[in-house]
């Protein structure tokens, strides 16, 4: 058998921009999409019943030229449901417009469902993460203070042991008011590295307390039954 | 001969009521009330008729317009057609005595019978039209004629969930119808036939590549349509939306028709090739990730819809195997999942109507509060999950045996698999009836009959409510969101047609001798081809 290329061409490419109108999100785009692959599809019907011929009718056309009646019959069928059904496909769009506002396909509960789930994984994980970077921060900070600490004695122990060396009266009296000064200055560096630290702490703690409370937020969201709600 | 005159009836009374009761309109409810049940009731007894003819004179032909087999459209009741007919009639009449039962109980007379009834009834015409139809296109016909009226049962009322459902539900469905179509222009131009007979004779002689290409798209299509793995994403997201009368009904025949086009094809058109593996392989994964997915639910209509899927697998591992045994051990198990399927939808819809929800977390305690309904549920449930001495058991057993027999890794593998699913569904159901009838029961349950409880009632969706003492209050929702009356009684033909259908699963143990018996002479027939081609075609060679 064979078939004019014409129509085969026109049936594959109807069928083609169908299917590419199909994979669309869009409703309407979809029904264009249906459309155009159902008349491709009866394209495809018409052309199973071979070449073009004359009129199926004994005693008017002869035996061998008549085109086969068969397909045409099925055609005619085939154009009627598929009219009916985007008619009606077409009412289910309208209606979605007047529901929804938007001719959009919706994602179905499970996938909303799902990626709800997913998304709060993500949230605890980041607010886990967050956690763990402050307590680090709080740690390093304590063995900055401890270090410095362990310097200090460091330098008043060498300090002593300077002053037990060098017995010179004259010499003690300045000595002792240069160590009390030095003294005074290292207690008083010393309290200013405290207050940051403190500050430091109670700004991570704050930050962290909010952190937090926005997620036990978009976690209630999410596990609204309802599910209506836009995240 | 004049039971050959029966075989039409099936498929054009239910036609010509609904157009009957589409004229009518809403008035003359007991008018109406009274077609459907009449209709309803002819099938069956027709379809038994019909099924005891097939069995002891061989399939019975008719020609509609008297035009002879090859050319005109060909009716044919064999035993497989026959005893899918008087199943799934029987299983329509008892849904539509529940939807008459549930209308009559919330005084909505307008929508369900000038809209539901037609709907319904084109629906069951396509499902007796697919089984009986002897040729492809006619086939295509008798989906398109089902679909659409599962199309307006699914969207019923127009709430937003349905549309959203709906709107996927019906463009899966027309791309499937058209896929379908290029499979019967395929066919047609390769073979010059639409005729079964006369395609199961000449598809013999086509070349290899051709053959694998037809069998391939034919395939593909109904493999959506039963819901088999790749393709089964669509049902567990549109089934749970529609009403519980709808959701039982297409959960028992529509993807059975799917299965039923299955096995003509594989019997009949495309006995033995390659495609067979392929579809083991479909059985495993659509059994193993249906219930997966069913584990994992938290509604009971979900749940349902998910095992629906999984136990999809159990009748394509039967078909898959291809032997007599494979195959009437899937002809058994789409007759026992037919009837326990619709009956646990409908039970989940009087759990509905007693509580207003069918989420687990929020039923509780209603083996106290609705024992009955407890029972009706149990009873189903033990039975979709195989429990001896129940028709689940024998269906499984049945495969069990089947796949043992043919042996091989494969064949093991689907067994394994099988009997992984099984458990899973056990566990499932065990978790269900743990949640739903056990534990303390929620103070919602303790609310005042005839509360009507909704969750989304926008302007445009109003459902017309003649009776004034109806309170409405909003705060229960369903996964629908759409209307829903709960009542602590339930009507009586309600309850009945649940424990009709349940009694019906429960029958098949007792029976199970003679059905069995039956299933494996319609494998015998249908894997000699040789009676179904000479019925048709009339000439026995």
């Amino acid at each position: 058998m064979t078939i004019s290329l014409v129509p085969f061409v026109a049936s594959g490419v109807l069928v083609a921009a169908g299917v590419t109108l199909l994979l669309e999100r869009s409703l309407v785009r979809l029904l264009v999409g249906v459309i155009l692959l159902g008349n491709g599809v009866n394209l495809l019907i018409v052309m199973a019943g071979g070449p073009a011929g004359e009129p199926p009718i004994l005693g008017v056309s002869a035996r061998d030229r008549m085109a086969d009646p068969l397909p045409q019959a099925m055609v005619l069928t085939s154009l009627v449901i598929t009219l009916g059904v985007t008619a009606f496909l077409l009412a289910v769009v309208h209606r979605s417009w007047q529901l929804t506002g938007g001719d959009e396909v919706q994602d179905d509960t499970e996938d909303r469902r799902v990626r709800l789930r997913a998304t709060r994984g993500e949230l605890a994980g980041s607010v886990l993460a967050r956690r763990e970077v402050y307590r680090r921060l709080v740690r390093e900070q304590r063995a900055e203070l401890a270090r410095l600490e362990e310097a200090r004695r460091e330098r008043e122990r060498r300090d002593a042991e300077e002053a037990s060396k060098e017995s010179r009266r004259e010499s003690a009296g300045r000595m002792r008011a240069e160590f009390a000064r030095r003294e005074r200055e290292q207690a008083a560096r010393e309290r200013e590295i405290r207050r940051r630290l403190r500050e430091r702490r109670r700004q991570a703690r704050a930050e962290m307390r909010a952190a937090i409370r926005e997620d036990r937020e978009r976690q209630a969201r999410a596990q609204n039954p309802e599910l209506e709600g836009d995240d | 001969m004049t039971v050959q005159a029966l075989i039409s009836i099936p498929v054009t009374l239910p036609l010509l009521a609904a157009g009957l009761k589409l004229a009518i309109g809403g008035r003359q409810r007991r008018l109406q009330a009274l077609i459907s049940v009449v209709t309803l009731t002819t099938v069956l007894a027709v379809s038994l008729v019909l099924l005891v003819a097939a069995d002891t004179g061989g399939p019975l032909v008719a020609n509609a317009g008297g035009w002879a087999a090859p050319v005109g459209i060909t009716l044919v009741a064999d035993r497989l057609s026959s005893l899918m007919l008087v199943v799934s009639s029987a299983v329509t009449l008892c849904v539509m005595v529940y939807s008459l039962a549930q209308a009559y109980a919330d005084q909505e007379y307008i929508a369900p019978l000038a809209i539901f009834h037609p709907a319904y009834l084109v629906t069951v015409a396509g499902v007796s039209d697919a089984f009986l139809s002897g040729d492809l296109f006619n086939l295509f016909v008798a989906f398109e004629m089902l679909l659409s009226g599962s199309y307006v049962l699914l969207t019923f009322g127009g709430t937003e969930s349905r549309i959203r459902a709906g709107a996927t539900y019906v463009v899966i469905g027309l791309a499937s119808s058209l896929l379908f179509l290029v499979g019967i222009a395929v066919s047609y131009g390769a073979t010059g036939t639409v005729s079964m007979a006369q395609l199961a004779e000449r598809f013999q002689v086509l070349p290899g590549y051709l053959k694998l290409l037809v069998e391939l798209t034919l395939l593909l299509v109904f493999v959506v349509k039963a819901a088999i793995f790749p393709m089964s994403a669509w049902l567990p997201d549109s089934y749970p939306t529609a009403p519980a009368p709808a959701t039982a009904l297409f959960a028992g025949l529509l993807t059975k028709v799917g299965i039923y086009s299955i096995i003509r094809l594989e019997a009949l058109l495309f006995p033995g090739g390659p495609v067979s593996v392929l579809l083991m392989w479909a059985a495993l994964l659509t059994m193993l990730v249906g219930v997966f997915g069913a584990v994992a639910q938290t509604d009971i209509k979900r749940m349902l819809s998910f095992t629906l899927v999984s136990h999809i697998g159990y009748m394509v591992f039967g078909v898959g195997l291809s032997t007599a045994a494979g195959m009437a051990g899937a002809v058994f198990y789409v007759v026992h999942h037919i009837t326990v399927q619709t009956g646990l939808f409908l039970v989940t819809g009087l759990i509905e109507r007693r509580t207003g929800t069918t989420s687990l977390d929020r039923l509780g305690g209603l083996m106290r509060v609705a024992p009955v309904i407890a029972v009706l549920f149990f009873v189903p449930a033990m039975n979709l999950a195989g429990i001896p001495p129940m028709s689940g058991f024998l269906g499984k057993l049945t495969l069990v045996q089947a796949g043992v027999a043919v042996g091989g890794p494969l064949p093991l593998t689907l067994v394994a698999g099988g009997l992984v699913t099984s458990l899973l569904t056990l566990y499932a159901v065990a978790t269900t009836w743990s949640k739903a009838f056990w534990r303390a029961p929620p103070p919602e349950l303790a609310a005042p009959a005839g509360t009507v409880l909704e969750s989304e009632e926008s302007p445009v969706t109003r459902v017309r409510r003649e009776e004034p003492s109806v309170t409405r209050a909003h705060g229960t929702e369903g996964i629908t969101g759409r209307e829903i009356v709960t009542s602590v009684t339930m009507p009586l033909p309600m309850l009945g047609s649940a424990t009709a259908l349940v009694a019906l699963g429960l029958s098949y143990t007792v029976l199970a001798g003679p059905l069995s018996a039956l299933t494996r002479r319609t494998a015998d027939e249908l894997l000699a081809r040789e009676p179904y081609i000479s019925a048709v075609l009339g000439s026995p060679r």
